[in-house]
């Protein structure tokens, strides 16, 4: 190639524009592919003679290996002065890649970039707007700390231009300003100001996008302009739609009242992270009879809606997050059948549209119903499957791949603890599954099966008596610590096959995984209280096996097992509670989705998506009480004004009717009393059912008061247990008396419980968690001896 | 927002990178390294993965993960469909995008990159203008470039940047005038073992190729736009007029562009062009299974069903099949189990079949199931809803164009279980 193009320049030598002399270039013959480039020294002489040579082809060519060479991630920085030298070339490429080189290298060269400023500065006056544009667009992207003052005043310059496009680049310079030097802020501020008066599409996304990362606080900036933007969101690019739809859906959040009456709202209460609070509820009554939309919300909602039509998923997801957070859920349905459009798209944009989905099905179920058969194979989605038959996910189930298939079964499970009428189908085809020859699924089906069950244990003797069968050919160790579980709960009424299965495990002890042994363990203990004829030996083997088991949580367990249960002189008053302890009735997990916790994100975010606050993370603020005054958005037009007016009077109206307020309070405090009674029962649930809850300390006081109160039905008797005052369980550990001795013993059993129901991701966590309650364990054997 | 962007292929070489702030250091990578290693599969690779200070956002086409790396909130897609634009840019400028093409015109490609973001945020993604601003590498150009050492950068700035309709430049001009139109339908189908279907949708597109002179504004109306139930429009598409009369109008931009995709509403029955009828078998004892399947016709409105092509992803325990088909080309690969069956066109009045054995491991227990059939079709001039073009007309310009529709209907998902 190098040959090639060195004949081309000698031909063109002639033809070119005057400035090339007729210089020999045998010099600076091009060496090499553009792919082959080295760091070689050699070959950047070579470059800088290119470079400082006549011919911008030469030039040009240099430029073109640099950049390939930047592009490649290796390090060009030594040229630099070479480089900065072509900065002013009249060869608009050759400008253009001098450009991308120094806002590459510049930060580090700081001394050398001022070389090129005066010809930024020169440029900036350029009667092409192109080249203004251009030029603030280098001269705000090279960091160069000592030039703040100069960029403040191109941008403050370019900010008043007669093109948009310079304009534009202008907005995009504040933000790029603003992370240099943050103390800027109050000047660009006032440019962002500026504008945001402007009427040109052009500029409305880019400065809106300055507003969010410069001072996203300053809501107070948008009143005057909200309207425009409104009305100018249709024609504004798409990019700058996204941005625009976002902080619009943020500012509506602060300045309108909530647009979501009671009747829904009620359903609510328990579900949405709005309305948690108590306070926030009364609002949302307040305003039932009262409530009308402010002509400028609706106004918003009103032209975001044609852009549900854009090709633009993340326009469409804005659009959808916006209705979602502003609009009256009774409108909310219109996004949905956009939404699942985009289920069409690409995989990634899949992936982030389902996890908003399924955010939203939780919330709002029914939402998507009508587009269920959009979700057919892809479904790992709570909501929409909850009414799809079960024969369809067996088909799914005998899926080659096997995670599917386990996620599938999972699925079952929570569909048949939602809707009670599938709960007998989804049982037997669980237990059809049972006969599956894959492992896994198995695992899977037994591991559901078992958290089924202790719904409605009664009737289920015979899947119980299947599974103990099962136990002989099942690896997996949580299906195996799971059937275990399942016959120790119900070990008197299976009464032959127990001790059955306790004399196997007890054969095979050793070699378990310690997730099992510790269920034998408890197996082990429940048939010693209940059939202690038969299986007082086995117990006893079991337990001096367990005494010197390599894993402390499992020797922890023995003695604790053996103290309880075996009676002997010391452990008396607690060895009468033994049988309850361990035979106490759980309450049955909830199985939760694992889309449950991620309301408390703004739909469509990153944050959302993640599951985690992202930097720069703006929260969404519930609804003001009052709606601010709405005529700040009014711009000096009087019969704009006019129009606004009767809003103004439907507040005064809604001041007016506040007398509802104290009878609907009553009621309130009492919902919110029993709401909370129903979330703390659902809690202990919960920590069944994911890992991380579950690892929310269990021994700190308060929470184990939470898991007593979900108890408190089952133990009318000793209801006086859970009137001791928490402070009192604060105080030490040792002067505990006998009673909370009992029913931090409860808590514990309890909390092996939900070690136990929690699935194998939350494993690791459970073995912190059992260092925990192993030692509140010896603490509390120590006053046992000391009783 | 966008803070740099990685290009990664498929051997884990970061082949280019390109940042708008300041420069993140390519060891951010590792991170998703890791994530690639865990993922097994490429398209397992989640899309969104965070590390302690950045999150990357990736995806995946042509066989090159875009990564882009980000450092404060910002909404996800907004960032996958950015993405997924650059890479249809650099198919519409080179023609494809791969590795090695990318490589040899690194600098276009930088180019075109330091257009499309400014610090981070869209700036010029509509490829008609980008296409003013640099110009796409042809042979021609290079050659012409070399010789008079003018560039592939535009000095002016595009006109359609600062009009009403950024997608259009100013100053077209054709010689012969001539707009087509593509309908392209493609049925989605689950059909079960009876062969009764369990789900069917169809989606369409109009593809439209515009060559018209200056400013020219475009109606086209349907015979029955009811049958399009969610629509999303090309940015040129009026709303307004078509929530008032369903009709498109437009000022289309200049070339190739997709005008419109739609969804047919779930109310409308889906005829299915095809029917599979399947006899697949095992045996538990023997190691010997029966494959048998013909293919044929249902519902195709009298026209003929081509590029017939059957796919089948066999269990695992099949070693091999002896196959006999009645037309057409099969192969099954042994290491995949991937059984495809390139049938052609279907004849009425013969229809294709492939009939034959498939040996099985020995000793293994048979296949819990049966495997599911993958069909691909064609049929040209047939829209399977329905749908049809009623007119075209052209305002604001005077000449006569050239107009043309074309419908197609083709498989997408379409699956049989046997």
């Amino acid at each position: 190639m190098s040959s090639n193009s060195f004949a081309y320049n000698e031909q063109s030598g002639g033809g070119e524009a005057t400035e090339l002399g007729q210089e020999a270039t045998s010099t600076i013959s091009p060496s090499g592919a553009f792919g082959l480039f080295s760091s070689d020294l050699k070959k950047n002489e070579d470059l800088k003679q290119m470079l400082e040579s006549n011919k911008d082809s030469a030039k040009l060519d240099a430029m073109k290996r640099i950049v390939g060479m930047i592009a490649k991630g290796k390090n060009a920085s030594e040229l630099f002065p070479a480089v900065v030298k072509n900065v002013a070339s009249k060869n608009i490429e050759i400008k253009k890649l001098v450009y991308v080189y120094l806002v590459r290298y510049a930060e580090e060269q700081q001394d050398l970039a001022l070389l090129s400023i005066s010809t930024f500065q020169r440029a900036l006056k350029d009667p092409n707007q192109l080249i203004r544009a251009s030029a603030l667009r280098v001269l705000s992207s090279i960091r160069v700390p000592i030039i703040v003052p100069i960029m403040m005043l191109a941008i403050k310059e370019a900010s008043a231009d007669l093109s948009p496009y310079v304009r534009k680049n202008a907005a995009h310079a504040i933000q790029k300003l603003y992370s240099l030097d943050p103390e800027q802020k109050e000047m660009l501020i006032e440019v962002i100001e500026k504008l945001l008066k402007d009427k040109s599409t052009l500029v409305a996304g880019s400065v809106v996008m300055a507003f969010e990362e410069v001072c996203p606080d300053r809501i107070d900036l948008i009143h005057k302009n909200y309207r425009k933007l409104c009305n100018l969101l249709v024609d504004v690019e798409e990019w700058g739609q996204v941005v625009i739809i976002h902080m619009l859906t943020r500012y509506a959040r602060t300045q309108f009242v909530s647009p979501w009456k009671e009747d829904d709202g009620l359903e609510d209460n328990e579900k949405n992270f709005y309305e948690s609070d108590d306070e926030q509820k009364e609002k949302t009554d307040k305003r039932k009879k009262t409530y009308a939309m402010d002509p400028d919300h609706r106004l918003l909602i009103r032209n975001t809606k044609p852009l549900l039509q854009s090709r633009n998923a993340a326009v469409v997801m804005a659009v959808a997050q916006l209705y979602w957070h502003i609009a009256p859920k009774s409108e909310t349905g219109i996004i949905s059948k956009s939404v699942v459009r985009l289920l069409r798209s690409n995989r990634e944009v899949q992936y982030i549209v389902l996890q908003n989905i399924a955010t939203m099905s939780i919330q709002r179920k029914g939402m998507f119903e009508p587009y269920l058969k959009s979700f057919y194979v892809r479904s790992t989605d709570p909501t929409m499957i909850k009414t799809l038959k079960c024969y369809n996910f067996l088909t799914y189930v005998k899926s080659q791949d096997k995670q599917f298939a386990a996620a599938t079964i999972q699925t079952i499970g929570r569909c048949a603890t939602n809707i009670s009428e599938v709960t007998d189908t989804c049982l037997n085809g669980l237990v059809c599954l049972l006969s599956n020859r894959d492992e896994i699924v198995v695992a899977e089906s037994v591991v559901v099966i078992k958290k089924l069950l202790q719904m409605q244990p009664a009737q289920h003797g015979e899947i119980i008596k299947h599974m103990a069968k099962l136990l002989d050919s099942i690896t997996v160790p949580v299906a195996r610590a799971s059937i275990l579980w399942l016959i120790g709960e119900n070990c008197e009424r299976v009464p032959k096959i127990a001790p059955d299965v306790l004399r196997k495990m007890a054969k095979s002890f050793t070699s378990e995984d310690d997730l099992v042994k510790l269920q034998i363990l408890n197996l082990g203990a429940k048939l010693y209280l209940t059939n202690s004829k038969q299986t007082k030996l086995l117990t006893q083997y079991i337990l001096n096996l367990g005494k010197y088991d390599q894993n402390y949580d499992i020797r922890d367990r023995t003695r604790f097992i053996r103290q309880l249960i075996v009676p002997n002189e010391k452990s008396g008053a607690l060895s009468k509670y033994a049988k309850k302890i361990f035979l106490a009735q759980k309450p049955a997990p909830l199985l939760e989705s694992p889309f449950k916790d991620r309301d408390h994100f703004q739909l469509g975010t990153l944050s959302h998506t993640l599951n985690a606050k992202a930097t720069g993370y703006l929260e969404l603020s519930n609804w003001p009480e009052v709606a601010p005054d709405p005529s700040v958005r009014n711009v000096e037009v009087i019969e704009l004004a006019k129009e606004w007016t009767p809003a103004g009077k439907a507040k005064k109206e809604n001041s007016a009717k506040k007398f509802y307020s104290e009878s609907e309070e009553e009621e309130d405090s009492s919902d919110s009393s029993s709401d909370s009674e129903s979330g703390s029962g659902s809690e202990s649930g919960e920590q069944g059912e994911s890992g991380e809850e579950g690892d929310s300390s269990e021994d700190s006081s308060e929470d184990s008061s939470s898991g007593q109160e979900s108890e408190s039905g089952k133990f009318p008797s000793k209801n006086i247990l859970w009137y001791i005052p928490q402070e009192k369980e604060k105080k030490t550990k040792q002067d505990r008396n006998p009673l909370t001795k009992d029913v931090s013993l409860l808590d514990l059993d309890d909390c092996l419980y939900s070690c136990l129901c929690t699935n194998e991701n939350s494993c690791a966590a459970s073995s912190n968690e059992w260092k925990r309650t192993s030692c509140q364990l010896l603490l509390s054997e120590t006053a046992l001896h000391f009783w | 927002m966008i803070h740099s962007l990685f290009l990664i292929n498929s051997s884990g070489d970061i082949f280019l990178e390109k940042h708008w702030k300041s420069v993140v250091s390519r060891s951010v990578c590792d991170y998703f390294f890791e994530a690639q290693e865990r993922a097994t599969e490429a398209e397992n690779v989640p899309p969104v993965i965070p590390t302690p200070h950045h999150y990357l956002l990736s995806v995946y086409r042509h066989k090159i993960f875009f990564v882009a790396v980000i450092q404060t909130e910002v909404p996800p897609l907004f960032v996958i469909e950015f993405l997924h634009r650059v890479v249809d840019t650099f198919q519409d400028y080179f023609g494809v995008c791969s590795e090695p093409v990318i490589k040899d015109n690194v600098v276009v490609v930088y180019e075109v990159l330091e257009e499309m973001l400014d610090n981070g945020f869209p700036l010029a993604t509509e490829s008609n203008i980008l296409k003013e601003l640099i110009k796409p590498p042809t042979i021609l150009r290079t050659v012409v470039n070399t010789i008079t050492g003018s560039t592939n950068v535009g000095d002016q700035l595009p006109t359609g940047q600062l009009s009403v309709v950024p997608w259009r430049r100013t100053g077209v001009k054709y010689t012969n005038n001539e707009a087509y139109f593509d309908v392209i339908e493609e049925i989605d189908a689950i059909i079960d073992k009876s062969g009764s279907t369990i789900t069917a949708e169809i989606q369409g597109v109009i593809d439209a190729c515009v060559k018209l002179t200056g400013m020219p504004d475009l109606t086209l109306s349907f015979m029955n736009p009811r049958l399009l139930d969610d629509v999303s429009f090309h940015p040129c598409v009026r709303f307004k007029r078509w929530e008032s009369e369903r009709t498109l109008s437009f000022i289309p931009a200049d070339g190739s562009f997709r005008l419109l995709s739609y969804h047919v509403s779930a109310q409308n029955l889906v005829a299915i062009p095809v029917y599979v009828k399947h006899n697949i078998s095992f045996r538990d004892s023997s190691s010997l299974g029966r494959f048998e399947i013909t293919v044929g016709p249902k519902q195709t409105m009298g026209k003929t069903i081509e590029g017939v092509m059957v796919t089948s992803q066999m269990p695992k325990g099949v070693l091999n099949m002896s196959l006999t088909p009645s037309q057409g080309t099969h192969t099954f690969d042994p290491v995949t189990k991937m059984l495809s069956w390139d049938v052609g066109k279907i004849n009425p009045q013969k229809l294709p079949s492939l009939k034959g054995t498939m040996s099985l491991q020995a000793g293994a227990s048979k296949p819990d199931e049966n495997p599911t059939i993958n069909l691909q079709f064609k049929i040209q001039q047939l829209a399977i809803s329905g749908l049809k073009v009623n007119r075209l007309d052209m305002y604001g310009e005077k000449y006569k164009p050239f107009k043309g529709i074309k419908y197609m209907t083709k498989a997408g998902k379409f699956q049989v279980r046997t």
